[in-house]
């Protein structure tokens, strides 16, 4: 067997077990530390088809963002873990429920691929040789032009999880002082100061 | 395919070697060290005083706002670098496709400034 099919294997391996401590990890920050460990190999994973510049992103957004963010409030929000665990099996059908959606998803997808009158069409649609055209160039070749509103859009929710972000969790508290800088650069010694001529010997 | 995957040989190396290293110090302290706990050693030590409370508490959620602005500023970046890699073959359309998706987050930027979700109090 040669290194790329067992390195392949290796890091599959490593998201199916740490996807699976991820769920069943007594303490949140042992999941969040599993979740990271899954988003690394799933980058493994993406070099290994060639989508190089998904698996950085993988690694700069997901392990270097987001999972940072989970594993901040999982430290620091107030949880209490016996009270975690109580509500397993009241929200065990909930759960499942998402799961089997999840996973009837999943056999969409595979389906399209494999099952679907199109699929022997898109699976042989090309994607550029990465010794010609290396795949961030090939992406950035598309997606620009030919996904010019899926890219607009994409923008769009980014402004709005921004805007949405601040309503939600900006308050502004009473009775801080906050500086002013431009207030203090047009301080002028005529505005802040008062001389007066004081003779010897008597008082203000 | 191979010659782009043997490019990535080292750095596979790399990640078994930290592997590697990472579990034989873990495995080492584990089988190695001498260990005799008891409830005075395993306690937590919080400068002489007995702990006053447990580590997790409430925080502010203006952390969280940070954050979750830079995750976003984060993608919009992660956008800009194929943008940046096909800019000598790209035409105009990619190049103003990029300055209204930029446009649309430059006013996200003012909106969350004039806010002043930039600073902090």
């Amino acid at each position: 067997m040669g290194i790329a099919p067992l390195a392949f294997y290796l890091f599959a391996a490593t998201v199916v077990v740490s996807g699976f401590l991820v769920v069943v990890a007594k303490n949140p920050v042992h999941s969040v530390l599993w979740l990271i460990l899954a988003f690394l190999s799933t980058a493994g994973l993406f070099v290994m088809m060639g989508a190089e510049f998904v698996a950085m992103l993988l690694v700069i957004v997901y392990v270097g963002a987001v999972a940072v963010l989970f594993l901040f409030v999982v430290m620091m929000l107030d949880v209490d873990f016996t009270a975690l665990r109580e509500g397993f099996v009241r929200y065990l059908p909930i759960g499942a429920l998402v799961g089997v959606v999840l996973l009837v998803q999943l056999g969409f997808v595979v389906a399209k691929w494999t099952a679907s009158p199109g699929a022997e069409a898109a699976r042989m649609a090309p994607a550029p040789d990465p010794a010609m055209r290396q795949n961030t160039a090939a992406l950035g070749d598309i997606l620009y032009t030919d996904y010019f509103h899926l890219f607009q859009l994409a923008g769009l929710v980014l402004l709005v999880a921004m805007i949405g972000a601040i309503v939600l969790t900006l308050r502004h508290r009473e009775g801080v002082k906050r500086q002013d800088v431009l207030a203090q650069m047009y301080r002028d010694p005529a505005k802040a100061l008062e001389l007066k001529d004081i003779k010897p010997g008597q008082g203000l | 395919m191979d010659a782009l995957l043997s490019e990535y040989l080292p750095i596979l190396l790399f990640l078994g070697v930290a592997a590697g290293l990472g579990l034989i110090l873990v495995l080492a302290a584990v089988i190695l060290a001498p260990s005799d706990p008891d409830p005075e050693k395993t306690s937590a030590y919080e400068c002489g005083f007995n702990a006053f409370d447990d580590a997790r508490m409430k925080f502010d959620v203006r952390y969280y706002l940070v954050a979750i602005l830079f995750i976003i500023f984060d993608l919009e970046v992660a956008f800009l670098f194929p943008w940046a890699i096909t800019f000598d073959q790209m035409t105009m359309a990619g190049f103003w496709s990029m300055m209204a998706f930029l446009g649309v987050l430059t006013v996200g930027f003012a909106y969350e400034w004039r806010k002043g979700a930039l600073e902090w109090e």
